[in-house]
């Protein structure tokens, strides 16, 4: 197991360099001129561009440029973003709101996904798992964008039970309807998930086992058929959060949330190549680091799966 | 190999009034003196086994139906079977896939998955008390301490995700309300005596990390770890080799003999059952054709679908011959031709075949073949 990690861990070098390289080489050796724009409507002065093309190095061949970003950023300096505030900064403020929105959604699709799959799974063709297919292909075929208005507008601004817009301060209680919103697509897969893998999985051999040991009905679902169920929908939520930590731009512009996906979408706007770079590199570890613990947990809970 | 004496039914004149509901004997002191058994009244003698004493069966199923509603209509699964289980007894259920053999061991069992299976009528008595009219619970609570199973996929039959032992410990912490490590010992003890080398550091691996024959013996002793009284092993050797087949069925065995249970041995292999069974009954499509002692059967049968079946098992007295095989297949249930049901497939097929279903009868002491022609099939 620890052998296991080890190898992961360093599985990963390559992995970053590669993927930060590649986004670094696309918003900084793109053609097109780094500072056009930055100065408003005019062009910038000299001076200006002098510095700026001297602090990113940009005057180097691109793997020298990008080997003297990423020594700065192994020392902790993601360097300054357009408005002279440290990356670093942002991001910390960024992810500390996108992680507890991703997180409150986690929570919300999971718990009511599997209960939802679980209910539908027991009796299959039965009125809740007619219920839960056609709800859930509800909420597949609408679009976020549009399911999130309007879920805004009625919970929002109709009912007034939920802020219309989260803002600055990034309450547990403003972020709850956005979260919902957030994790309403994959609720709708896990439930589905679930209720396949619950039917499935009570018409396998071993749970006619249990029946044949003289097990209670709850003993039989909650234990033998329930474990074996989760194990794909366990992966499943892992991947998922990797995703939601990577911010949701459709999600965060609706409720004027300020996570890491409007921050990226900006900075890409503003071809503010330092944020993005910055932003994605910290991205990519995070789903990284998130991926093994997938791997890791799934280990533990299939026993067929070996980590030595 | 158990210790029997060879007869065949002619030589055989004990016979009881009430041979069809399956109570006929068989006992080896009965064939060196036929002439001192009283017919009609076995209980009067008291060396008679236990499943030819009146009043004393384990388990008796009388006139079960089992019909399956599936999109095509409905399967007739079981259509009137009786069985009878005396204490001690192998009773080996033959038949092809689709017979009923292993509908008949989960009606039983009381595992079928209800719907689509439905029970239109019919009785299983376990120990006088009647298993389909007795509530759920009460009757959950037999599965494992009374009546147990062994599956014929011990890899499937297993769950995957825990580790054996703990799956063996599970009989003992939810029936016998035992504490974690009293119910590991058990567990321990079972692997023992199921002959697991290395039980002690075993009994926390998965069951992926055993191969095929150490599985089903860990099915097994998960089977017996209450000491039921009846034991139904639905084709436990089917997925294991041959050389592995004989140790588990010695083991089946054995068992058998030391808790003195009831064995219910559901094949399609005629060879196993020669060595172990005392009784036979031959299913097909959901009804029994044929019911007889092991050595009657093998030395005359009296239906064509056993004849047909044991002409199919390869022999080495008969090396480079071909191998003769029924024709045709077992007929799907949801259309179960007219008139005995094996009339397409049988070689001695006449009118009356098409037209009339035989009823399963007495033709000699203590046999009993649901075909018309029967006698003429023992006398060729």
């Amino acid at each position: 197991m620890g052998k296991y990690i080890v190898r992961r861990l360093l599985q990963m070098i390559p992995v970053v360099l590669g993927s930060t390289f590649l986004i670094y080489a696309m918003v900084f050796a793109m053609p097109g001129d780094p500072t056009a724009g930055k100065c408003g409507e005019r062009a910038c002065p000299p001076a200006y561009v002098k510095e700026f093309r001297e602090k990113y190095n940009l005057d180097d061949p691109l793997p020298v440029q990008y080997g003297k970003y990423m020594g700065n950023v192994l020392q902790g300096d993601l360097g300054e973003n357009q408005y002279g505030i440290p990356v670093a900064e942002d991001l910390r403020d960024r992810f500390g709101v996108t992680g507890k929105l991703a997180s409150m959604a986690l929570v919300f699709q999971s718990v009511v996904g599997i209960l939802a799959g679980i209910l539908a799974g027991l009796r299959k063709g039965g009125f809740i798992d007619n219920l839960v297919i056609v709800s859930t292909l509800f909420v597949i075929s609408i679009p976020i964008f549009v399911s999130g208005f309007v879920l805004q507008y009625f919970f929002g601004l109709e009912l007034g039970w939920f802020p219309v817009l989260v803002g600055a301060d990034a309450t547990f209680y403003r972020l709850l309807l956005p979260a919902m919103v957030l994790g309403s697509l994959s609720l709708a897969y896990i439930a589905r998930l679930m209720r396949t893998n619950i039917a499935e999985n009570l018409g396998s051999d071993y749970v006619r086992t249990a029946k044949a040991k003289g097990l209670s009905n709850r003993r039989i679902i909650g234990i033998h058929t329930l474990r074996n169920s989760l194990i794909p929908v366990i992966t499943f939520l892992g991947y998922d959060f990797g995703a939601l930590l990577g911010g949701s731009i459709v999600t965060e512009g609706i409720f004027n949330i300020l996570g890491v996906g409007g921050y990226v979408f900006t900075s890409i706007g503003n071809r503010d190549g330092i944020a993005v770079v910055g932003a994605v590199t910290v991205l990519v570890l995070v789903y990284l680091i998130v991926n093994l613990i997938v791997d890791l947990l799934y280990g533990v809970l299939d026993p067929r799966i070996s980590h030595d | 190999m158990f210790g029997r004496d060879k007869h065949t039914a002619e030589q055989d004149d004990t016979h009881r009034d009430d041979t069809t509901r399956d109570t006929t004997g068989h006992d080896d002191a009965n064939r060196e003196e036929p002439a001192t058994v009283v017919k009609g009244d076995p209980i009067a003698k008291p060396d008679v086994p236990p499943w030819e004493r009146q009043g004393e069966q384990l388990l008796e199923v009388r006139d079960l139906f089992v019909e399956f509603h599936t999109s095509e209509g409905l399967a007739k699964a079981i259509n009137g079977v009786n069985l009878t289980l005396a204490e001690g007894e192998t009773l080996a259920i033959l038949g092809e896939s689709g017979s009923g053999k292993s509908v008949t061991a989960q009606a039983v069992m009381g595992i079928l998955d209800m719907p689509p299976a439905k029970i239109p009528s019919g009785e299983i008595f376990y120990r006088g008390k009647d298993l389909l009219t007795m509530p759920e619970d009460e009757r959950r609570k037999l599965r494992g301490p009374e009546i147990s199973m062994v599956f014929q996929d011990a890899l499937s039959s297993l769950n995957p995700v825990f580790p054996v032992g703990w799956q063996i410990a599970e009989m003992f912490r939810k029936h016998r309300d035992m504490n974690r490590s009293d119910s590991y010992d058990q567990a321990i003890r079972l692997m023992e005596r199921v002959n697991i080398p290395g039980a002690k550091e075993r009994v926390k691996a998965y069951p992926h990390q055993f191969s095929g024959g150490m599985r089903q013996r860990i099915m097994i002793a998960m089977a017996i770890a209450l000491d039921p009284k009846v034991l139904i092993a639905d084709e436990p050797t089917t997925a294991l080799d041959v050389t592995v087949q004989a140790q588990i069925m010695a083991l089946l065995k054995e068992l058998q003999e030391e808790h003195d249970m009831g064995l219910i041995l559901i094949t399609h292999d005629l060879g196993v059952v020669a060595d172990v069974a005392d009784r036979i009954s031959v299913m097909y499509a959901g009804r029994i054709v044929e019911r007889a002692y092991v050595d009657d059967i093998y030395a005359a049968p009296a239906h064509p679908y056993t004849k047909g079946l044991l002409e199919s098992i390869p022999r080495l007295d008969q090396k480079g011959q071909d191998l003769s095989a029924i024709g045709g297949l077992p007929p799907s249930l949801t259309r179960i031709p007219p008139g005995c049901a094996f009339n397409p497939r049988c070689v001695m097929a006449q009118d009356v075949c098409r037209e009339e279903s035989p009823p399963l009868r007495d033709i000699r002491p203590r046999r009993q073949s649901a075909c018309h022609f029967a006698e003429e099939l023992l006398d060729d």
